[in-house]
């Protein structure tokens, strides 16, 4: 039997503010995790990484993250992800701040 | 302090335009990332979990009071505000922006620094004991011999593209602050027959594969100090294994090949080296000691005593937080960054403001950062203290804890750094915290704790009296501890205890484990690492997981 696939999302970092992006169904860059498109086999998993590797005038670093379905859009499922989400703990910077 | 000549401001200048001509090529296009990343990380820009981090060299961690203004100007403008001190005395901007990280290098060079070699393959930031030119037992100032270091391996065409990064720091004093026996060289001025020369330690360095550094050469005179140092690198170059990441730095070329074996390449390598060299490092060497010339102390004490026999709060800052300087009317004054709570090594602009302020009134314009991620006023007159304290107090930089439990040394961890497996900042924070409510940490008395967030051991938690290591364990951070490391003179590898603990847990484990101290030391003057010398692992095993020795008891 296949191994069960766990569903994706395209990530990584601006080019010019380093800020994590997320590859969203149009195949834009969104800062926003819940926006971004979840990926639900490996073959379009592949397809989309090679897609965006290959925009390296927007974004750098990209890579597969694994990730669930959310009530308001894809959920990071490893804590490094979850972490990438909101910024550091020690203070309110990053995409937590003004949240 | 080093004055930057002609010839270094033209070197930098031109080296700034370089890099911003590469960044701009990287924006338009016409570089890859692939093509870009070394050439970004040669100038200390890494890209990291949240945004791109500058690391900036502060060259054997000593600045003046402008070049730390010009630190907190730049944390204003291109960054949040505040930056890091790290455990190799360099200083991070955790929010830069890839446009603007050209203008921050040009504003670095105004006041004589830089990021060159802060990171990659090559010779990175020569660090030095914190308290040198100041220290009462220092046989010779070493920063004289890092300066020299520093230019010799800035931008060493043969040495840009080394098997792996190397670390050399320097020490003048057998107090060895400078954890010299953790690097790949490690050097320890000594006096022998009325000459300067280096002992020089060979394949020391945590990470991975902890090692401390071997004698390759017990005396080495400064005349041939470089030519060796260049035939160790030389050596290391070739001999190095390039097969394996994990197996590329020199401490494993040495266990691999044998000290002895080592030394046969090296001295076999020198003399050509040396050959080459015609004297004018040393004719180099005389002009940086006139920089390094020690400053014009004054005598007299003023009303220090006065105040240091009423002021309960001022007597504890005194008493935890100097040192004995070599003037008798003089201390080593460490300004922690660790206030209860706070994030190790970071400090914010007005902060960094308070401190170059401080340094330009009071101390001869003198600062320090120290591995320990603190910051010192090398020269710090006993009769200005009570003000410096007053004014450090303001800005949150009077906590008198230095080299107690809440002097914790912790690396960025999952809060910034990629390479990451679990968070160290907020378990510092914590434990921190935890000992202030407890109001235990002047009763527990010295004891180290050292942090990592991965394997890769920034937060040197080997040589941690308690070291604590993040990793990720199936998807959730937990915490191993190791006991009774050392990072002095004769340093020792802290052995692991046990089965680690959840992200939850550690503060309880920490204190369960300093109360088992507090219990079974012969009285308030063993340490916690003198009683874990005498008693072994055993009882803080017990003390950390009570349930096995339960288990074991019925």
């Amino acid at each position: 039997m296949p191994r069960q696939f766990t569903p994706k999302v395209v990530t990584a970092n601006a080019l010019l503010e380093g800020d994590v992006v997320y590859l969203d169904p149009q195949g834009h860059w969104t800062r926003n995790h819940a926006e971004a498109d979840l990926i639900e086999d490996q073959a379009t998993a592949d397809i989309r990484l090679l897609e965006a590797q290959a925009q390296a005038h927007e974004i750098v670093g990209a890579y597969l993250a694994d990730a669930r379905k959310g009530p308001k859009g894809p959920e990071p499922i490893h804590f490094r992800e979850a972490f990438r989400t909101r910024g550091p703990s020690n203070y309110d910077h990053g995409k937590q701040e003004g949240l | 302090m080093y004055a930057y000549t002609d010839f270094d401001r033209d070197f930098l200048a031109e080296r700034n335009a370089q890099f911003r001509a590469q960044v701009e090529r990287r924006i338009d296009g016409s570089l890859t990332e692939d093509e870009f990343k070394p050439l970004r990380l040669m100038n200390g820009l890494y890209l990291q979990l949240h945004a791109y981090m500058l690391r900036v060299a502060i060259p054997y961690g000593t600045l003046n009071g402008s070049q730390m203004r010009q630190l907190a100007m730049i944390a204003d403008r291109w960054d949040k505000g505040y930056g890091h001190f790290t455990t190799r005395q360099n200083i991070q901007y955790n929010w830069p922006q890839l446009r603007d990280v050209p203008d921050m290098l040009d504003a670095l060079a105004e006041v004589g620094m830089h990021a060159i070699q802060t990171s990659g393959n090559t010779i990175r930031n020569v660090t030095a004991d914190h308290f040198a030119g100041a220290a009462a037992e220092e046989v010779t100032d070493p920063r004289p011999v890092a300066e020299l270091i520093r230019q010799w391996s800035t931008d060493h065409p043969e040495f840009q593209f080394l098997g792996r990064k190397f670390k050399i720091a320097v020490t003048g004093s057998d107090q060895d602050r400078a954890v010299t026996a953790a690097h790949d060289i490690g050097l320890r001025l000594v006096e022998r027959d009325g000459e300067i020369g280096a002992m020089v330690l060979v394949g020391g360095g945590l990470g991975r594969t902890p090692m401390i550094g071997k004698i390759l050469n017990d005396f080495v005179a400064l005349p041939d100090l470089l030519p060796y140092l260049e035939a160790v690198v030389a050596v290391y170059n070739l001999l190095g294994r390039r097969d394996n990441k994990y197996k590329a730095r020199i401490k494993i070329t040495v266990h691999e090949n044998g000290i002895d074996e080592i030394r046969r390449h090296v001295d076999a390598e020198f003399p050509a080296r040396k050959a080459a060299f015609n004297g004018a490092d040393m004719a180099l060497l005389d002009q940086i000691r006139a920089d390094f010339a020690a400053p014009i102390f004054e005598d007299g004490q003023g009303a220090f005593l006065t105040h240091y026999e009423h002021d309960p709060v001022f007597r504890s800052f005194v008493d935890t937080n100097t040192a004995p300087h070599r003037h008798e009317d003089y201390v080593i004054l460490t300004v922690s960054t660790k206030a209860h709570g706070a994030t190790p090594g970071d400090a914010s602009s007005d902060q960094m403001r308070v401190l170059a302020d401080i340094a330009e009134t009071y101390a001869h314009d003198e600062l320090r950062i120290s591995h320990e991620q603190n910051v010192i006023l090398p020269h710090m007159p006993k009769r200005h203290l009570r003000a410096v304290h007053a004014a450090l107090a303001k800005a949150g930089l009077a906590t008198a804890n230095v080299g107690l439990i809440s002097d914790i040394i912790a690396c960025p961890g999952m809060d910034y750094c990629a390479l990451a497996t679990a968070r160290s900042i907020p378990v510092a924070q914590e434990i921190a915290e935890r000992f202030e409510e407890l109001k235990l940490e002047h009763e527990v008395g010295p004891l180290k704790i050292k942090i990592s967030g991965c394997i890769n051991a920034c937060g040197h938690h080997h040589v941690g009296h308690i070291g604590i290591l993040g990793l990720d364990r199936a998807g959730v951070e937990n915490y191993q501890i190791t006991l009774g490391g050392d990072g002095g003179p004769d340093a020792v590898i802290g052995e692991r205890a046990g089965p680690g603990f959840a992200y939850t847990e550690v503060t309880d484990a920490i204190e369960r484990l300093v109360r088992a101290y507090l219990d079974i030391r012969e009285d308030a003057s063993e340490t916690f690492l003198d009683t874990y010398r005498r008693l072994g692992a055993a009882p803080f095993k017990a003390a950390l997981y009570p349930e096995e020795a339960k288990a074991d008891a019925a």
